[in-house]
């Protein structure tokens, strides 16, 4: 197996008396596509908070590669390559789906901090930009203010905008949130189609589309971390069956 | 053209910032003054002055969503700079203003620290005590900024050792629709820059340029300490064509004036704070001339109506309208 891209050791978390984080150990190796899993309240969220830096952890390590990014600040993370998306679309309402792509890709470089020359002189960012609109299928919406857009274009914007940062791990907080079925498979396979220099951690409720997309399973319950493993242990996995797939599953 | 060999979303960027006709326009209007109210010279200087503040503000609030409430600070210190540099001897205009420019600058750099912390309605706390904490001192500082009676004994050069600032402020005119101009590209390029664009992310979502890796504080800090040097002009170019320095230069009440005329034509666009000065300096012009007392009645019902009725200012309120017009036509 390939050196992990991402690792925690010995993460804890909790606002008063309510552990959200519980001695987290988690491995996400180079280039594999794993699922959280886990009913809601079970700190999943709270975990991709704490990994990329916008809640601090009462204790423990978080790695990127070889370096300990404990102490960073979210974007410094995001310089290294950690990035994440969000639940709720958190996007730039009144940019057009390019403008924000462009200033991702403008902040990566460091061209951001020039204000002399004209945003479109920076012909290969504006390239960059366009070409990951392309290949999300955003390209004929593009010119677009983001608020316009229809709601699984903006889901895909989420992920475009992570994209443009050319990130090492990918955390996708609910990449298929409020996206119909149908069309939640179709944001999938762009999610697999991904290269594979990139490591994904996604969260999703669909059994289906964690099953067929993730090649492991991480379930997490009451800030722990129940069980992890691929796909068919976990689906045989008794514990699991209690406490996630059985009585108390959740809409 | 060079647009031949730009892709087509870089010529769709390109579009959007081009200079249209109506800004040509715009500016040309503002040379009307000298053939048609020449009497009124005096007053489109002090428009000019109050547009460049705008402008500044527009910076900071309309692009990077920053709420300030004692933006007059800068404009003050700039102001008292520009007035005791002249008051001691040295009354070259164009290094006055230079050194009026630099002082706010400094300030400005000095506050950013704490400005880029903060957010919201501590922002607006913030932003406010440091006005008043300036207004006061300058106030218990009688012996150096005149306190109350205001900094007397101002006396400016002739500008280029030529134009002498005359009672009919023709010169005075002159000289701060030059300046605001050369700040008005400055901030057009500002604008239209990488920088700019991530400026205009701070406003929209700070949260998510954290996530795509932006240092706000850093971009913050950097577009407050323009803003502030910009105000520090403005006020040194009031000192300079009035030849005197009120404490009125570092109010609360300018610095909520300023806000007033943003928001009155149009926050988060470049020609929101130009736009809103001449229509509030000539309807206070105008209203008092009439009814002096009753002033802010008249700009208290015009603020309430274009907050009701143009939510983006009078500007945005002509774009809808154009908008309008076209899909009709």
């Amino acid at each position: 197996m390939n050196a992990s891209a991402l690792a925690t050791r010995g993460l804890d978390k909790s606002f008063g008396s309510l552990v959200v984080a519980k001695d987290i150990e988690l491995k996400l190796p180079q280039g594999e596509r794993y699922a959280l899993i886990g009913p809601n309240g079970a700190g999943k969220t709270t975990l991709i908070n704490l990994m990329t830096g916008m809640l601090r952890p009462d204790r423990g390590h978080i790695f990127l590669g070889e370096n300990d990014i404990t102490a960073l600040k979210p974007e410094e993370r995001v310089k290294c390559g950690l990035v994440r998306t969000f639940q709720i679309n958190t996007l730039f309402p009144h940019l057009s789906a390019l403008e924000a792509v462009t200033l991702a890709v403008c902040e990566r470089q460091g061209y951001a901090r020039s204000w002399w020359r004209k945003l479109p002189a920076y012909g290969d960012a504006v390239e960059e930009a366009h070409a990951i609109l392309v290949s999300l299928r955003l390209a004929t919406s593009c010119y677009r203010p983001t608020r316009e857009l229809a709601y699984g274009q903006q889901r895909l914007l989420e992920i475009a905008l992570a994209l443009a940062t050319k990130p090492k791990v990918l955390l996708l907080d609910e990449p298929a949130a409020g996206v119909p079925r149908g069309e939640s498979a179709e944001l999938f396979s762009v999610i697999s189609d991904l290269s594979r220099d990139i490591a994904v951690l996604f969260i999703e409720h669909d059994m289906n589309v964690v099953f067929r997309f993730a090649h492991r399973i991480i379930v997490m319950v009451g800030g722990r971390i129940l069980v992890e493993g691929t796909p068919r242990e976990i689906a045989a996995d008794m514990r699991v069956r209690d406490v996630y797939l059985g009585g108390t599953r959740h809409g | 053209m060079t647009s031949s060999t730009l892709s087509e979303p870089q010529r769709h960027l390109e579009a959007q910032i081009r200079w249209q006709p109506v800004e040509i326009a715009f500016w040309l209007a503002t040379l009307l003054p000298f053939v048609l109210a020449a009497n009124y010279l005096v007053l489109a200087s002090q428009i000019a002055i109050t547009a460049l503040f705008a402008l500044s503000l527009d910076l900071i609030l309309g692009y990077a969503g920053i709420v300030s409430l004692g933006h007059a600070a800068y404009f003050g210190f700039g102001s008292y700079t520009a007035g005791l540099i002249a008051k001691w001897g040295w009354g070259e205009p164009l290094t006055g203003l230079a050194a009026a420019a630099a002082a706010a600058g400094v300030l400005g750099y000095a506050t950013s620290f704490i400005i880029a912390r903060f957010r919201h309605l501590a922002l607006i706390m913030i932003t406010l005590g440091l006005g008043l904490l300036l207004a006061e001192a300058a106030n218990s500082a009688s012996w150096l900024t005149g306190g109350a009676d205001g900094l007397q004994g101002v006396r400016m050069w002739k500008l280029f050792g030529a134009f002498q600032f005359d009672l009919y402020g023709t010169t005075a005119y002159t000289y701060s629709l030059a300046v605001l101009f050369l700040a008005f590209l400055l901030a057009r390029r500002l604008i239209n820059s990488p920088f700019g664009l991530a400026l205009r992310g701070i406003r929209e979502n700070a949260i998510r340029m954290r996530a795509i890796g932006a240092p706000n504080p850093a971009h913050i800090r950097k577009v407050y300490t323009i803003a502030a040097v910009m105000a520090g002009i403005a006020g040194g170019l009031l000192a300079q064509t009035t030849e005197t320095v009120s404490l009125e230069t570092l109010s609360f009440a300018r610095s909520a004036d300023v806000l007033v005329i943003l928001i009155l034509g149009g926050a988060g666009r470049l020609y929101g704070g130009l736009v809103g000065a001449i229509v509030y300096m000539v309807a206070r012009d105008q209203f008092s001339g009439i009814n002096p007392q009753y002033w802010y009645f008249w700009i208290g019902t015009l603020l309430i109506a274009v907050v009701l009725f143009l939510p983006n200012g009078i500007l945005g309120g002509l774009t809808r309208l154009t908008r309008l017009v076209r899909s009709r036509a």
